[in-house]
């Protein structure tokens, strides 16, 4: 059962067959032709938000964006420098359990925070999920150009354990941290078959959909710290 | 959103001249708009070359547009790979009727709905609702207006002309609101919305690109709803426009982050998500089953236009609507259209039908601040005219047509043109008791503009007294 599939696709056939009208249809920019014949992701790299070469460079755009978006970000030198952030973080917000997957950095942080663990990756139940005031992930990816954290499921334990606890805390190496989006979208490529669901999270939940005051924390987390391991 | 038939244009003169005359509510959307673009403007300095990433992506999206067909059947075989049932909707009986028949299918009872046009479209709400299903809007703006019951303002900021205290009172209705701070209203809606989402058995969203190559919608969005919708619920259900397509997945590198901007001002919104079937072996969690409606609508019938097909790369950022001095002072709801502003006066009418909603394109300056702000080129003000041009073609204006000959006609025998000042001038003088006023013949024009009296002698007349002067002086 697929509906109308023959008729609209007449349609949208019979339509297309009336060329563009050349008065509208501009096709010779310089940049259209970037895009149509050259390598359309350099182009784009000229276009967009501008990031340094070096990991410096990128550590430092992505505090940047993240002083902005009111992302907490760390850069520590060692996983136990981590867990101590996280645990310093529990304490003051009073955490009760703790929402995670299973993975390296992960493990070992829920493993020092010593709170009971919701693992998402083992079929959670939503409702004890739902009551995790803090979620531990780790990441695919760090895109410096945006702030943004690049997830996946295996990456970062599914579609909810990143929006569900109102606190996000992504523990991310430092080969995570890459330079730009296009950079983002390669990578999630070249890692094979894709995966049902990825999201760019760029900050804490937010809306200004009242008297366009910003708000965090509108449906997915209040707060959102990104801890970078440089070891 | 009311099913009872109006009039578009009896709708529309009758709503803009209420907004209008409220200075309040205009003063407040201004504000509002005024912060968008301040915000945008700061944003785009952040590029290293915002003009041309203009020009990038819209010819990304006529690409698109060009490929339709190919693209169209690359992502349907793709979703299909992917474990996702595909739909082809030619209108909204059928979208609906198809949704509503996957509904019933899993026994459904509980309905959660991210922010989706095309749903607003095809008044998906009032037959869910008929039928019975508990369905909830979960973005906040659209959760205030549909307890409001009324349409989105904006189809980017539905409740952009609501003031705190009246969403305060509105969410009195639904349970004791305390404060009406907006992060407190936040805090209300959030509470309100999440138990919904843990229980709700459908979730049904839009979709902002249809990636073809991988068969992956992307959905962007702010506050994290939209990844609630698609993650909690058995079954997720997205309807979108044919037009959709994005040829690659790394288009999405330049359109992902120009959205946010145009719209919002931002780098980049908060969520920008892409959904590629149900949950896979090996994955945690997401839906059992993932469904994608892809809707024509009125869409085929734009296409078919060479002209204006250009339309259907609009990304819907809204940045023509925050822009537009129309907008700013008629508000959305006086549209009377799912889509506001100088794009829903641009495709409505192939949507909707060209003499119904034809005065839409007559509600512009043609300043051209739409086409200058449109981050994919679209060629707004210049598809205003063509459509009052279409329209005119169509159905020639008789009235119009009568005054215009008689203007020529006086206007080439300067002895009927020197005949009538004098009477003009009188006719002025006598009408002045009754300007503005109903008893008024130039009533429509004159009940909001005053006629400068017109000066005791006309130019001709100045000019033949000077001549002879002159001579005189002689």
């Amino acid at each position: 059962m697929n509906g109308s599939r023959t008729q609209i696709l007449a349609k949208v056939r019979a339509a297309l067959a009336v060329p563009n009208d050349p008065h509208v249809r501009h096709g010779d920019t310089a940049e259209a032709h970037m895009i149509r014949s050259g390598d359309r992701v350099a182009a784009m790299r000229q276009w967009l938000p501008l990031v340094g070469p070096s990991h410096e460079d990128r550590k430092a755009v992505f505090a940047e964006c993240s002083a902005k978006l009111k992302t907490r970000f760390e850069v520590v030198d060692s996983p136990a420098a981590a867990h101590a952030i996280i645990a310093a973080i529990a304490k003051e917000e009073g955490w009760q359990s703790v929402a995670a997957h299973a993975t390296g950095l992960v493990d070992a942080a829920c493993a020092a925070l010593g709170l009971p663990v919701v693992l998402a990756s083992a079929g959670y139940d939503k409702d004890a999920l739902a009551a995790c005031a803090g979620g531990i992930t780790g990441c695919l990816a760090l895109v410096a150009q945006t702030g943004s954290v690049f997830v996946t499921p295996n990456s970062a334990g599914g579609r909810a354990l990143s929006v569900i606890p109102p606190h996000h805390i992504v523990l991310a190496t430092r080969a995570q941290l890459i330079s730009d989006l296009p950079a983002a979208w390669e990578m999630l490529q070249a890692a094979g078959e894709l995966p049902s669901f990825a999201s760019l999270i760029t900050g804490p939940s937010r809306t200004g959909d009242i008297e366009r005051i910003l708000v965090l924390g509108a449906h997915g987390p209040k707060k959102l710290t990104v801890i970078l391991v440089e070891d | 959103m009311s099913e009872t038939k109006i009039i578009p244009l009896q709708q529309f003169k009758h709503d803009s001249a209420e907004v209008a005359a409220d200075g309040d509510r205009r003063e407040f959307l201004r504000t509002a708009l005024g912060g968008y673009m301040n915000t945008r403007t700061a944003t785009q300095h952040g590029y290293q070359d915002w003009e041309a990433a203009r020009s990038g992506a819209a010819e990304i999206k006529w690409e698109a547009i060009d490929r339709l067909p190919e693209l169209l059947e690359q992502f349907e075989a793709n979703l299909i790979k992917n474990g996702t049932k595909v739909f082809w909707a030619s209108d909204e009986e059928e979208a609906r009727q198809y949704i509503l028949g996957i509904l019933r299918e899993k026994n459904a009872k509980h309905v959660i709905k991210s922010k989706t046009m095309t749903s607003e479209e095809i008044h998906l709400n009032s037959l869910l609702e008929a039928e019975g299903f508990d369905v909830v809007e979960s973005d906040l703006g659209e959760y205030i207006v549909q307890q409001n019951k009324e349409a989105p303002y904006h189809f980017v900021f539905p409740c952009m002309h609501l003031k705190r205290a009246e969403i305060k009172a509105i969410f009195e209705k639904i349970a004791a609101c305390p404060s009406d701070d907006p992060e407190a209203l936040t805090m209300f809606a959030r509470q309100q919305l999440r138990e919904k989402y843990l229980r709700a058995d459908v979730g049904i969203s839009g979709g902002n690109f249809g990636i073809a190559e991988t068969g992956h919608i992307a959905i962007t969005e702010n506050e994290g709803n939209a990844r609630l919708t698609c993650a909690m619920p058995k079954v997720h259900i997205a309807i979108m426009g044919i037009e959709k397509m994005l040829p690659r997945l790394s288009d999405l590198s330049l359109l992902q982050p120009m959205l946010g901007t145009a719209g919002a001002g931002q780098r980049i919104t908060c969520y920008n998500s892409i959904y590629g079937g149900p949950k896979k072996p090996g994955e945690t969690d997401g839906p059992e089953e993932m469904h994608v409606v892809l809707l024509d609508n009125g869409r085929t019938t734009l296409l078919a236009d060479p002209e204006q097909r250009d339309a259907l790369r609009c990304i819907r950022c809204g940045a023509c609507l925050n822009v537009c001095p129309i907008f700013k002072n008629i508000g959305g709801h006086s549209y009377g259209t799912t889509y506001q502003g100088p794009i829903g006066a641009v495709i409505t009418p192939h949507y909707k039908g060209l003499q119904e909603f034809k005065h839409l394109a007559y509600a512009s300056s043609l300043c051209g601040a739409c086409t200058e702000t449109c981050p994919v080129k679209i060629d707004l003000h210049h598809h205003l005219l063509r459509i009052r041009r279409n329209s005119v073609s169509e159905h020639p204006p008789l009235m119009e047509k009568v005054a215009m000959k008689g203007f020529a006609f006086a206007f080439t025998r300067p002895w009927l043109y020197h005949l009538g000042t004098p009477l003009a001038r009188l006719g002025h003088w006598l009408s002045k008791p009754i300007q503005g006023t109903k008893l008024d013949p130039g009533y429509l024009w004159r009940k909001t503009r005053t006629l400068p009296d017109m000066p005791k002698e006309s130019f001709h007349e100045w000019f033949e007294k000077r001549e002879q002067q002159k001579k005189a002086g002689k």
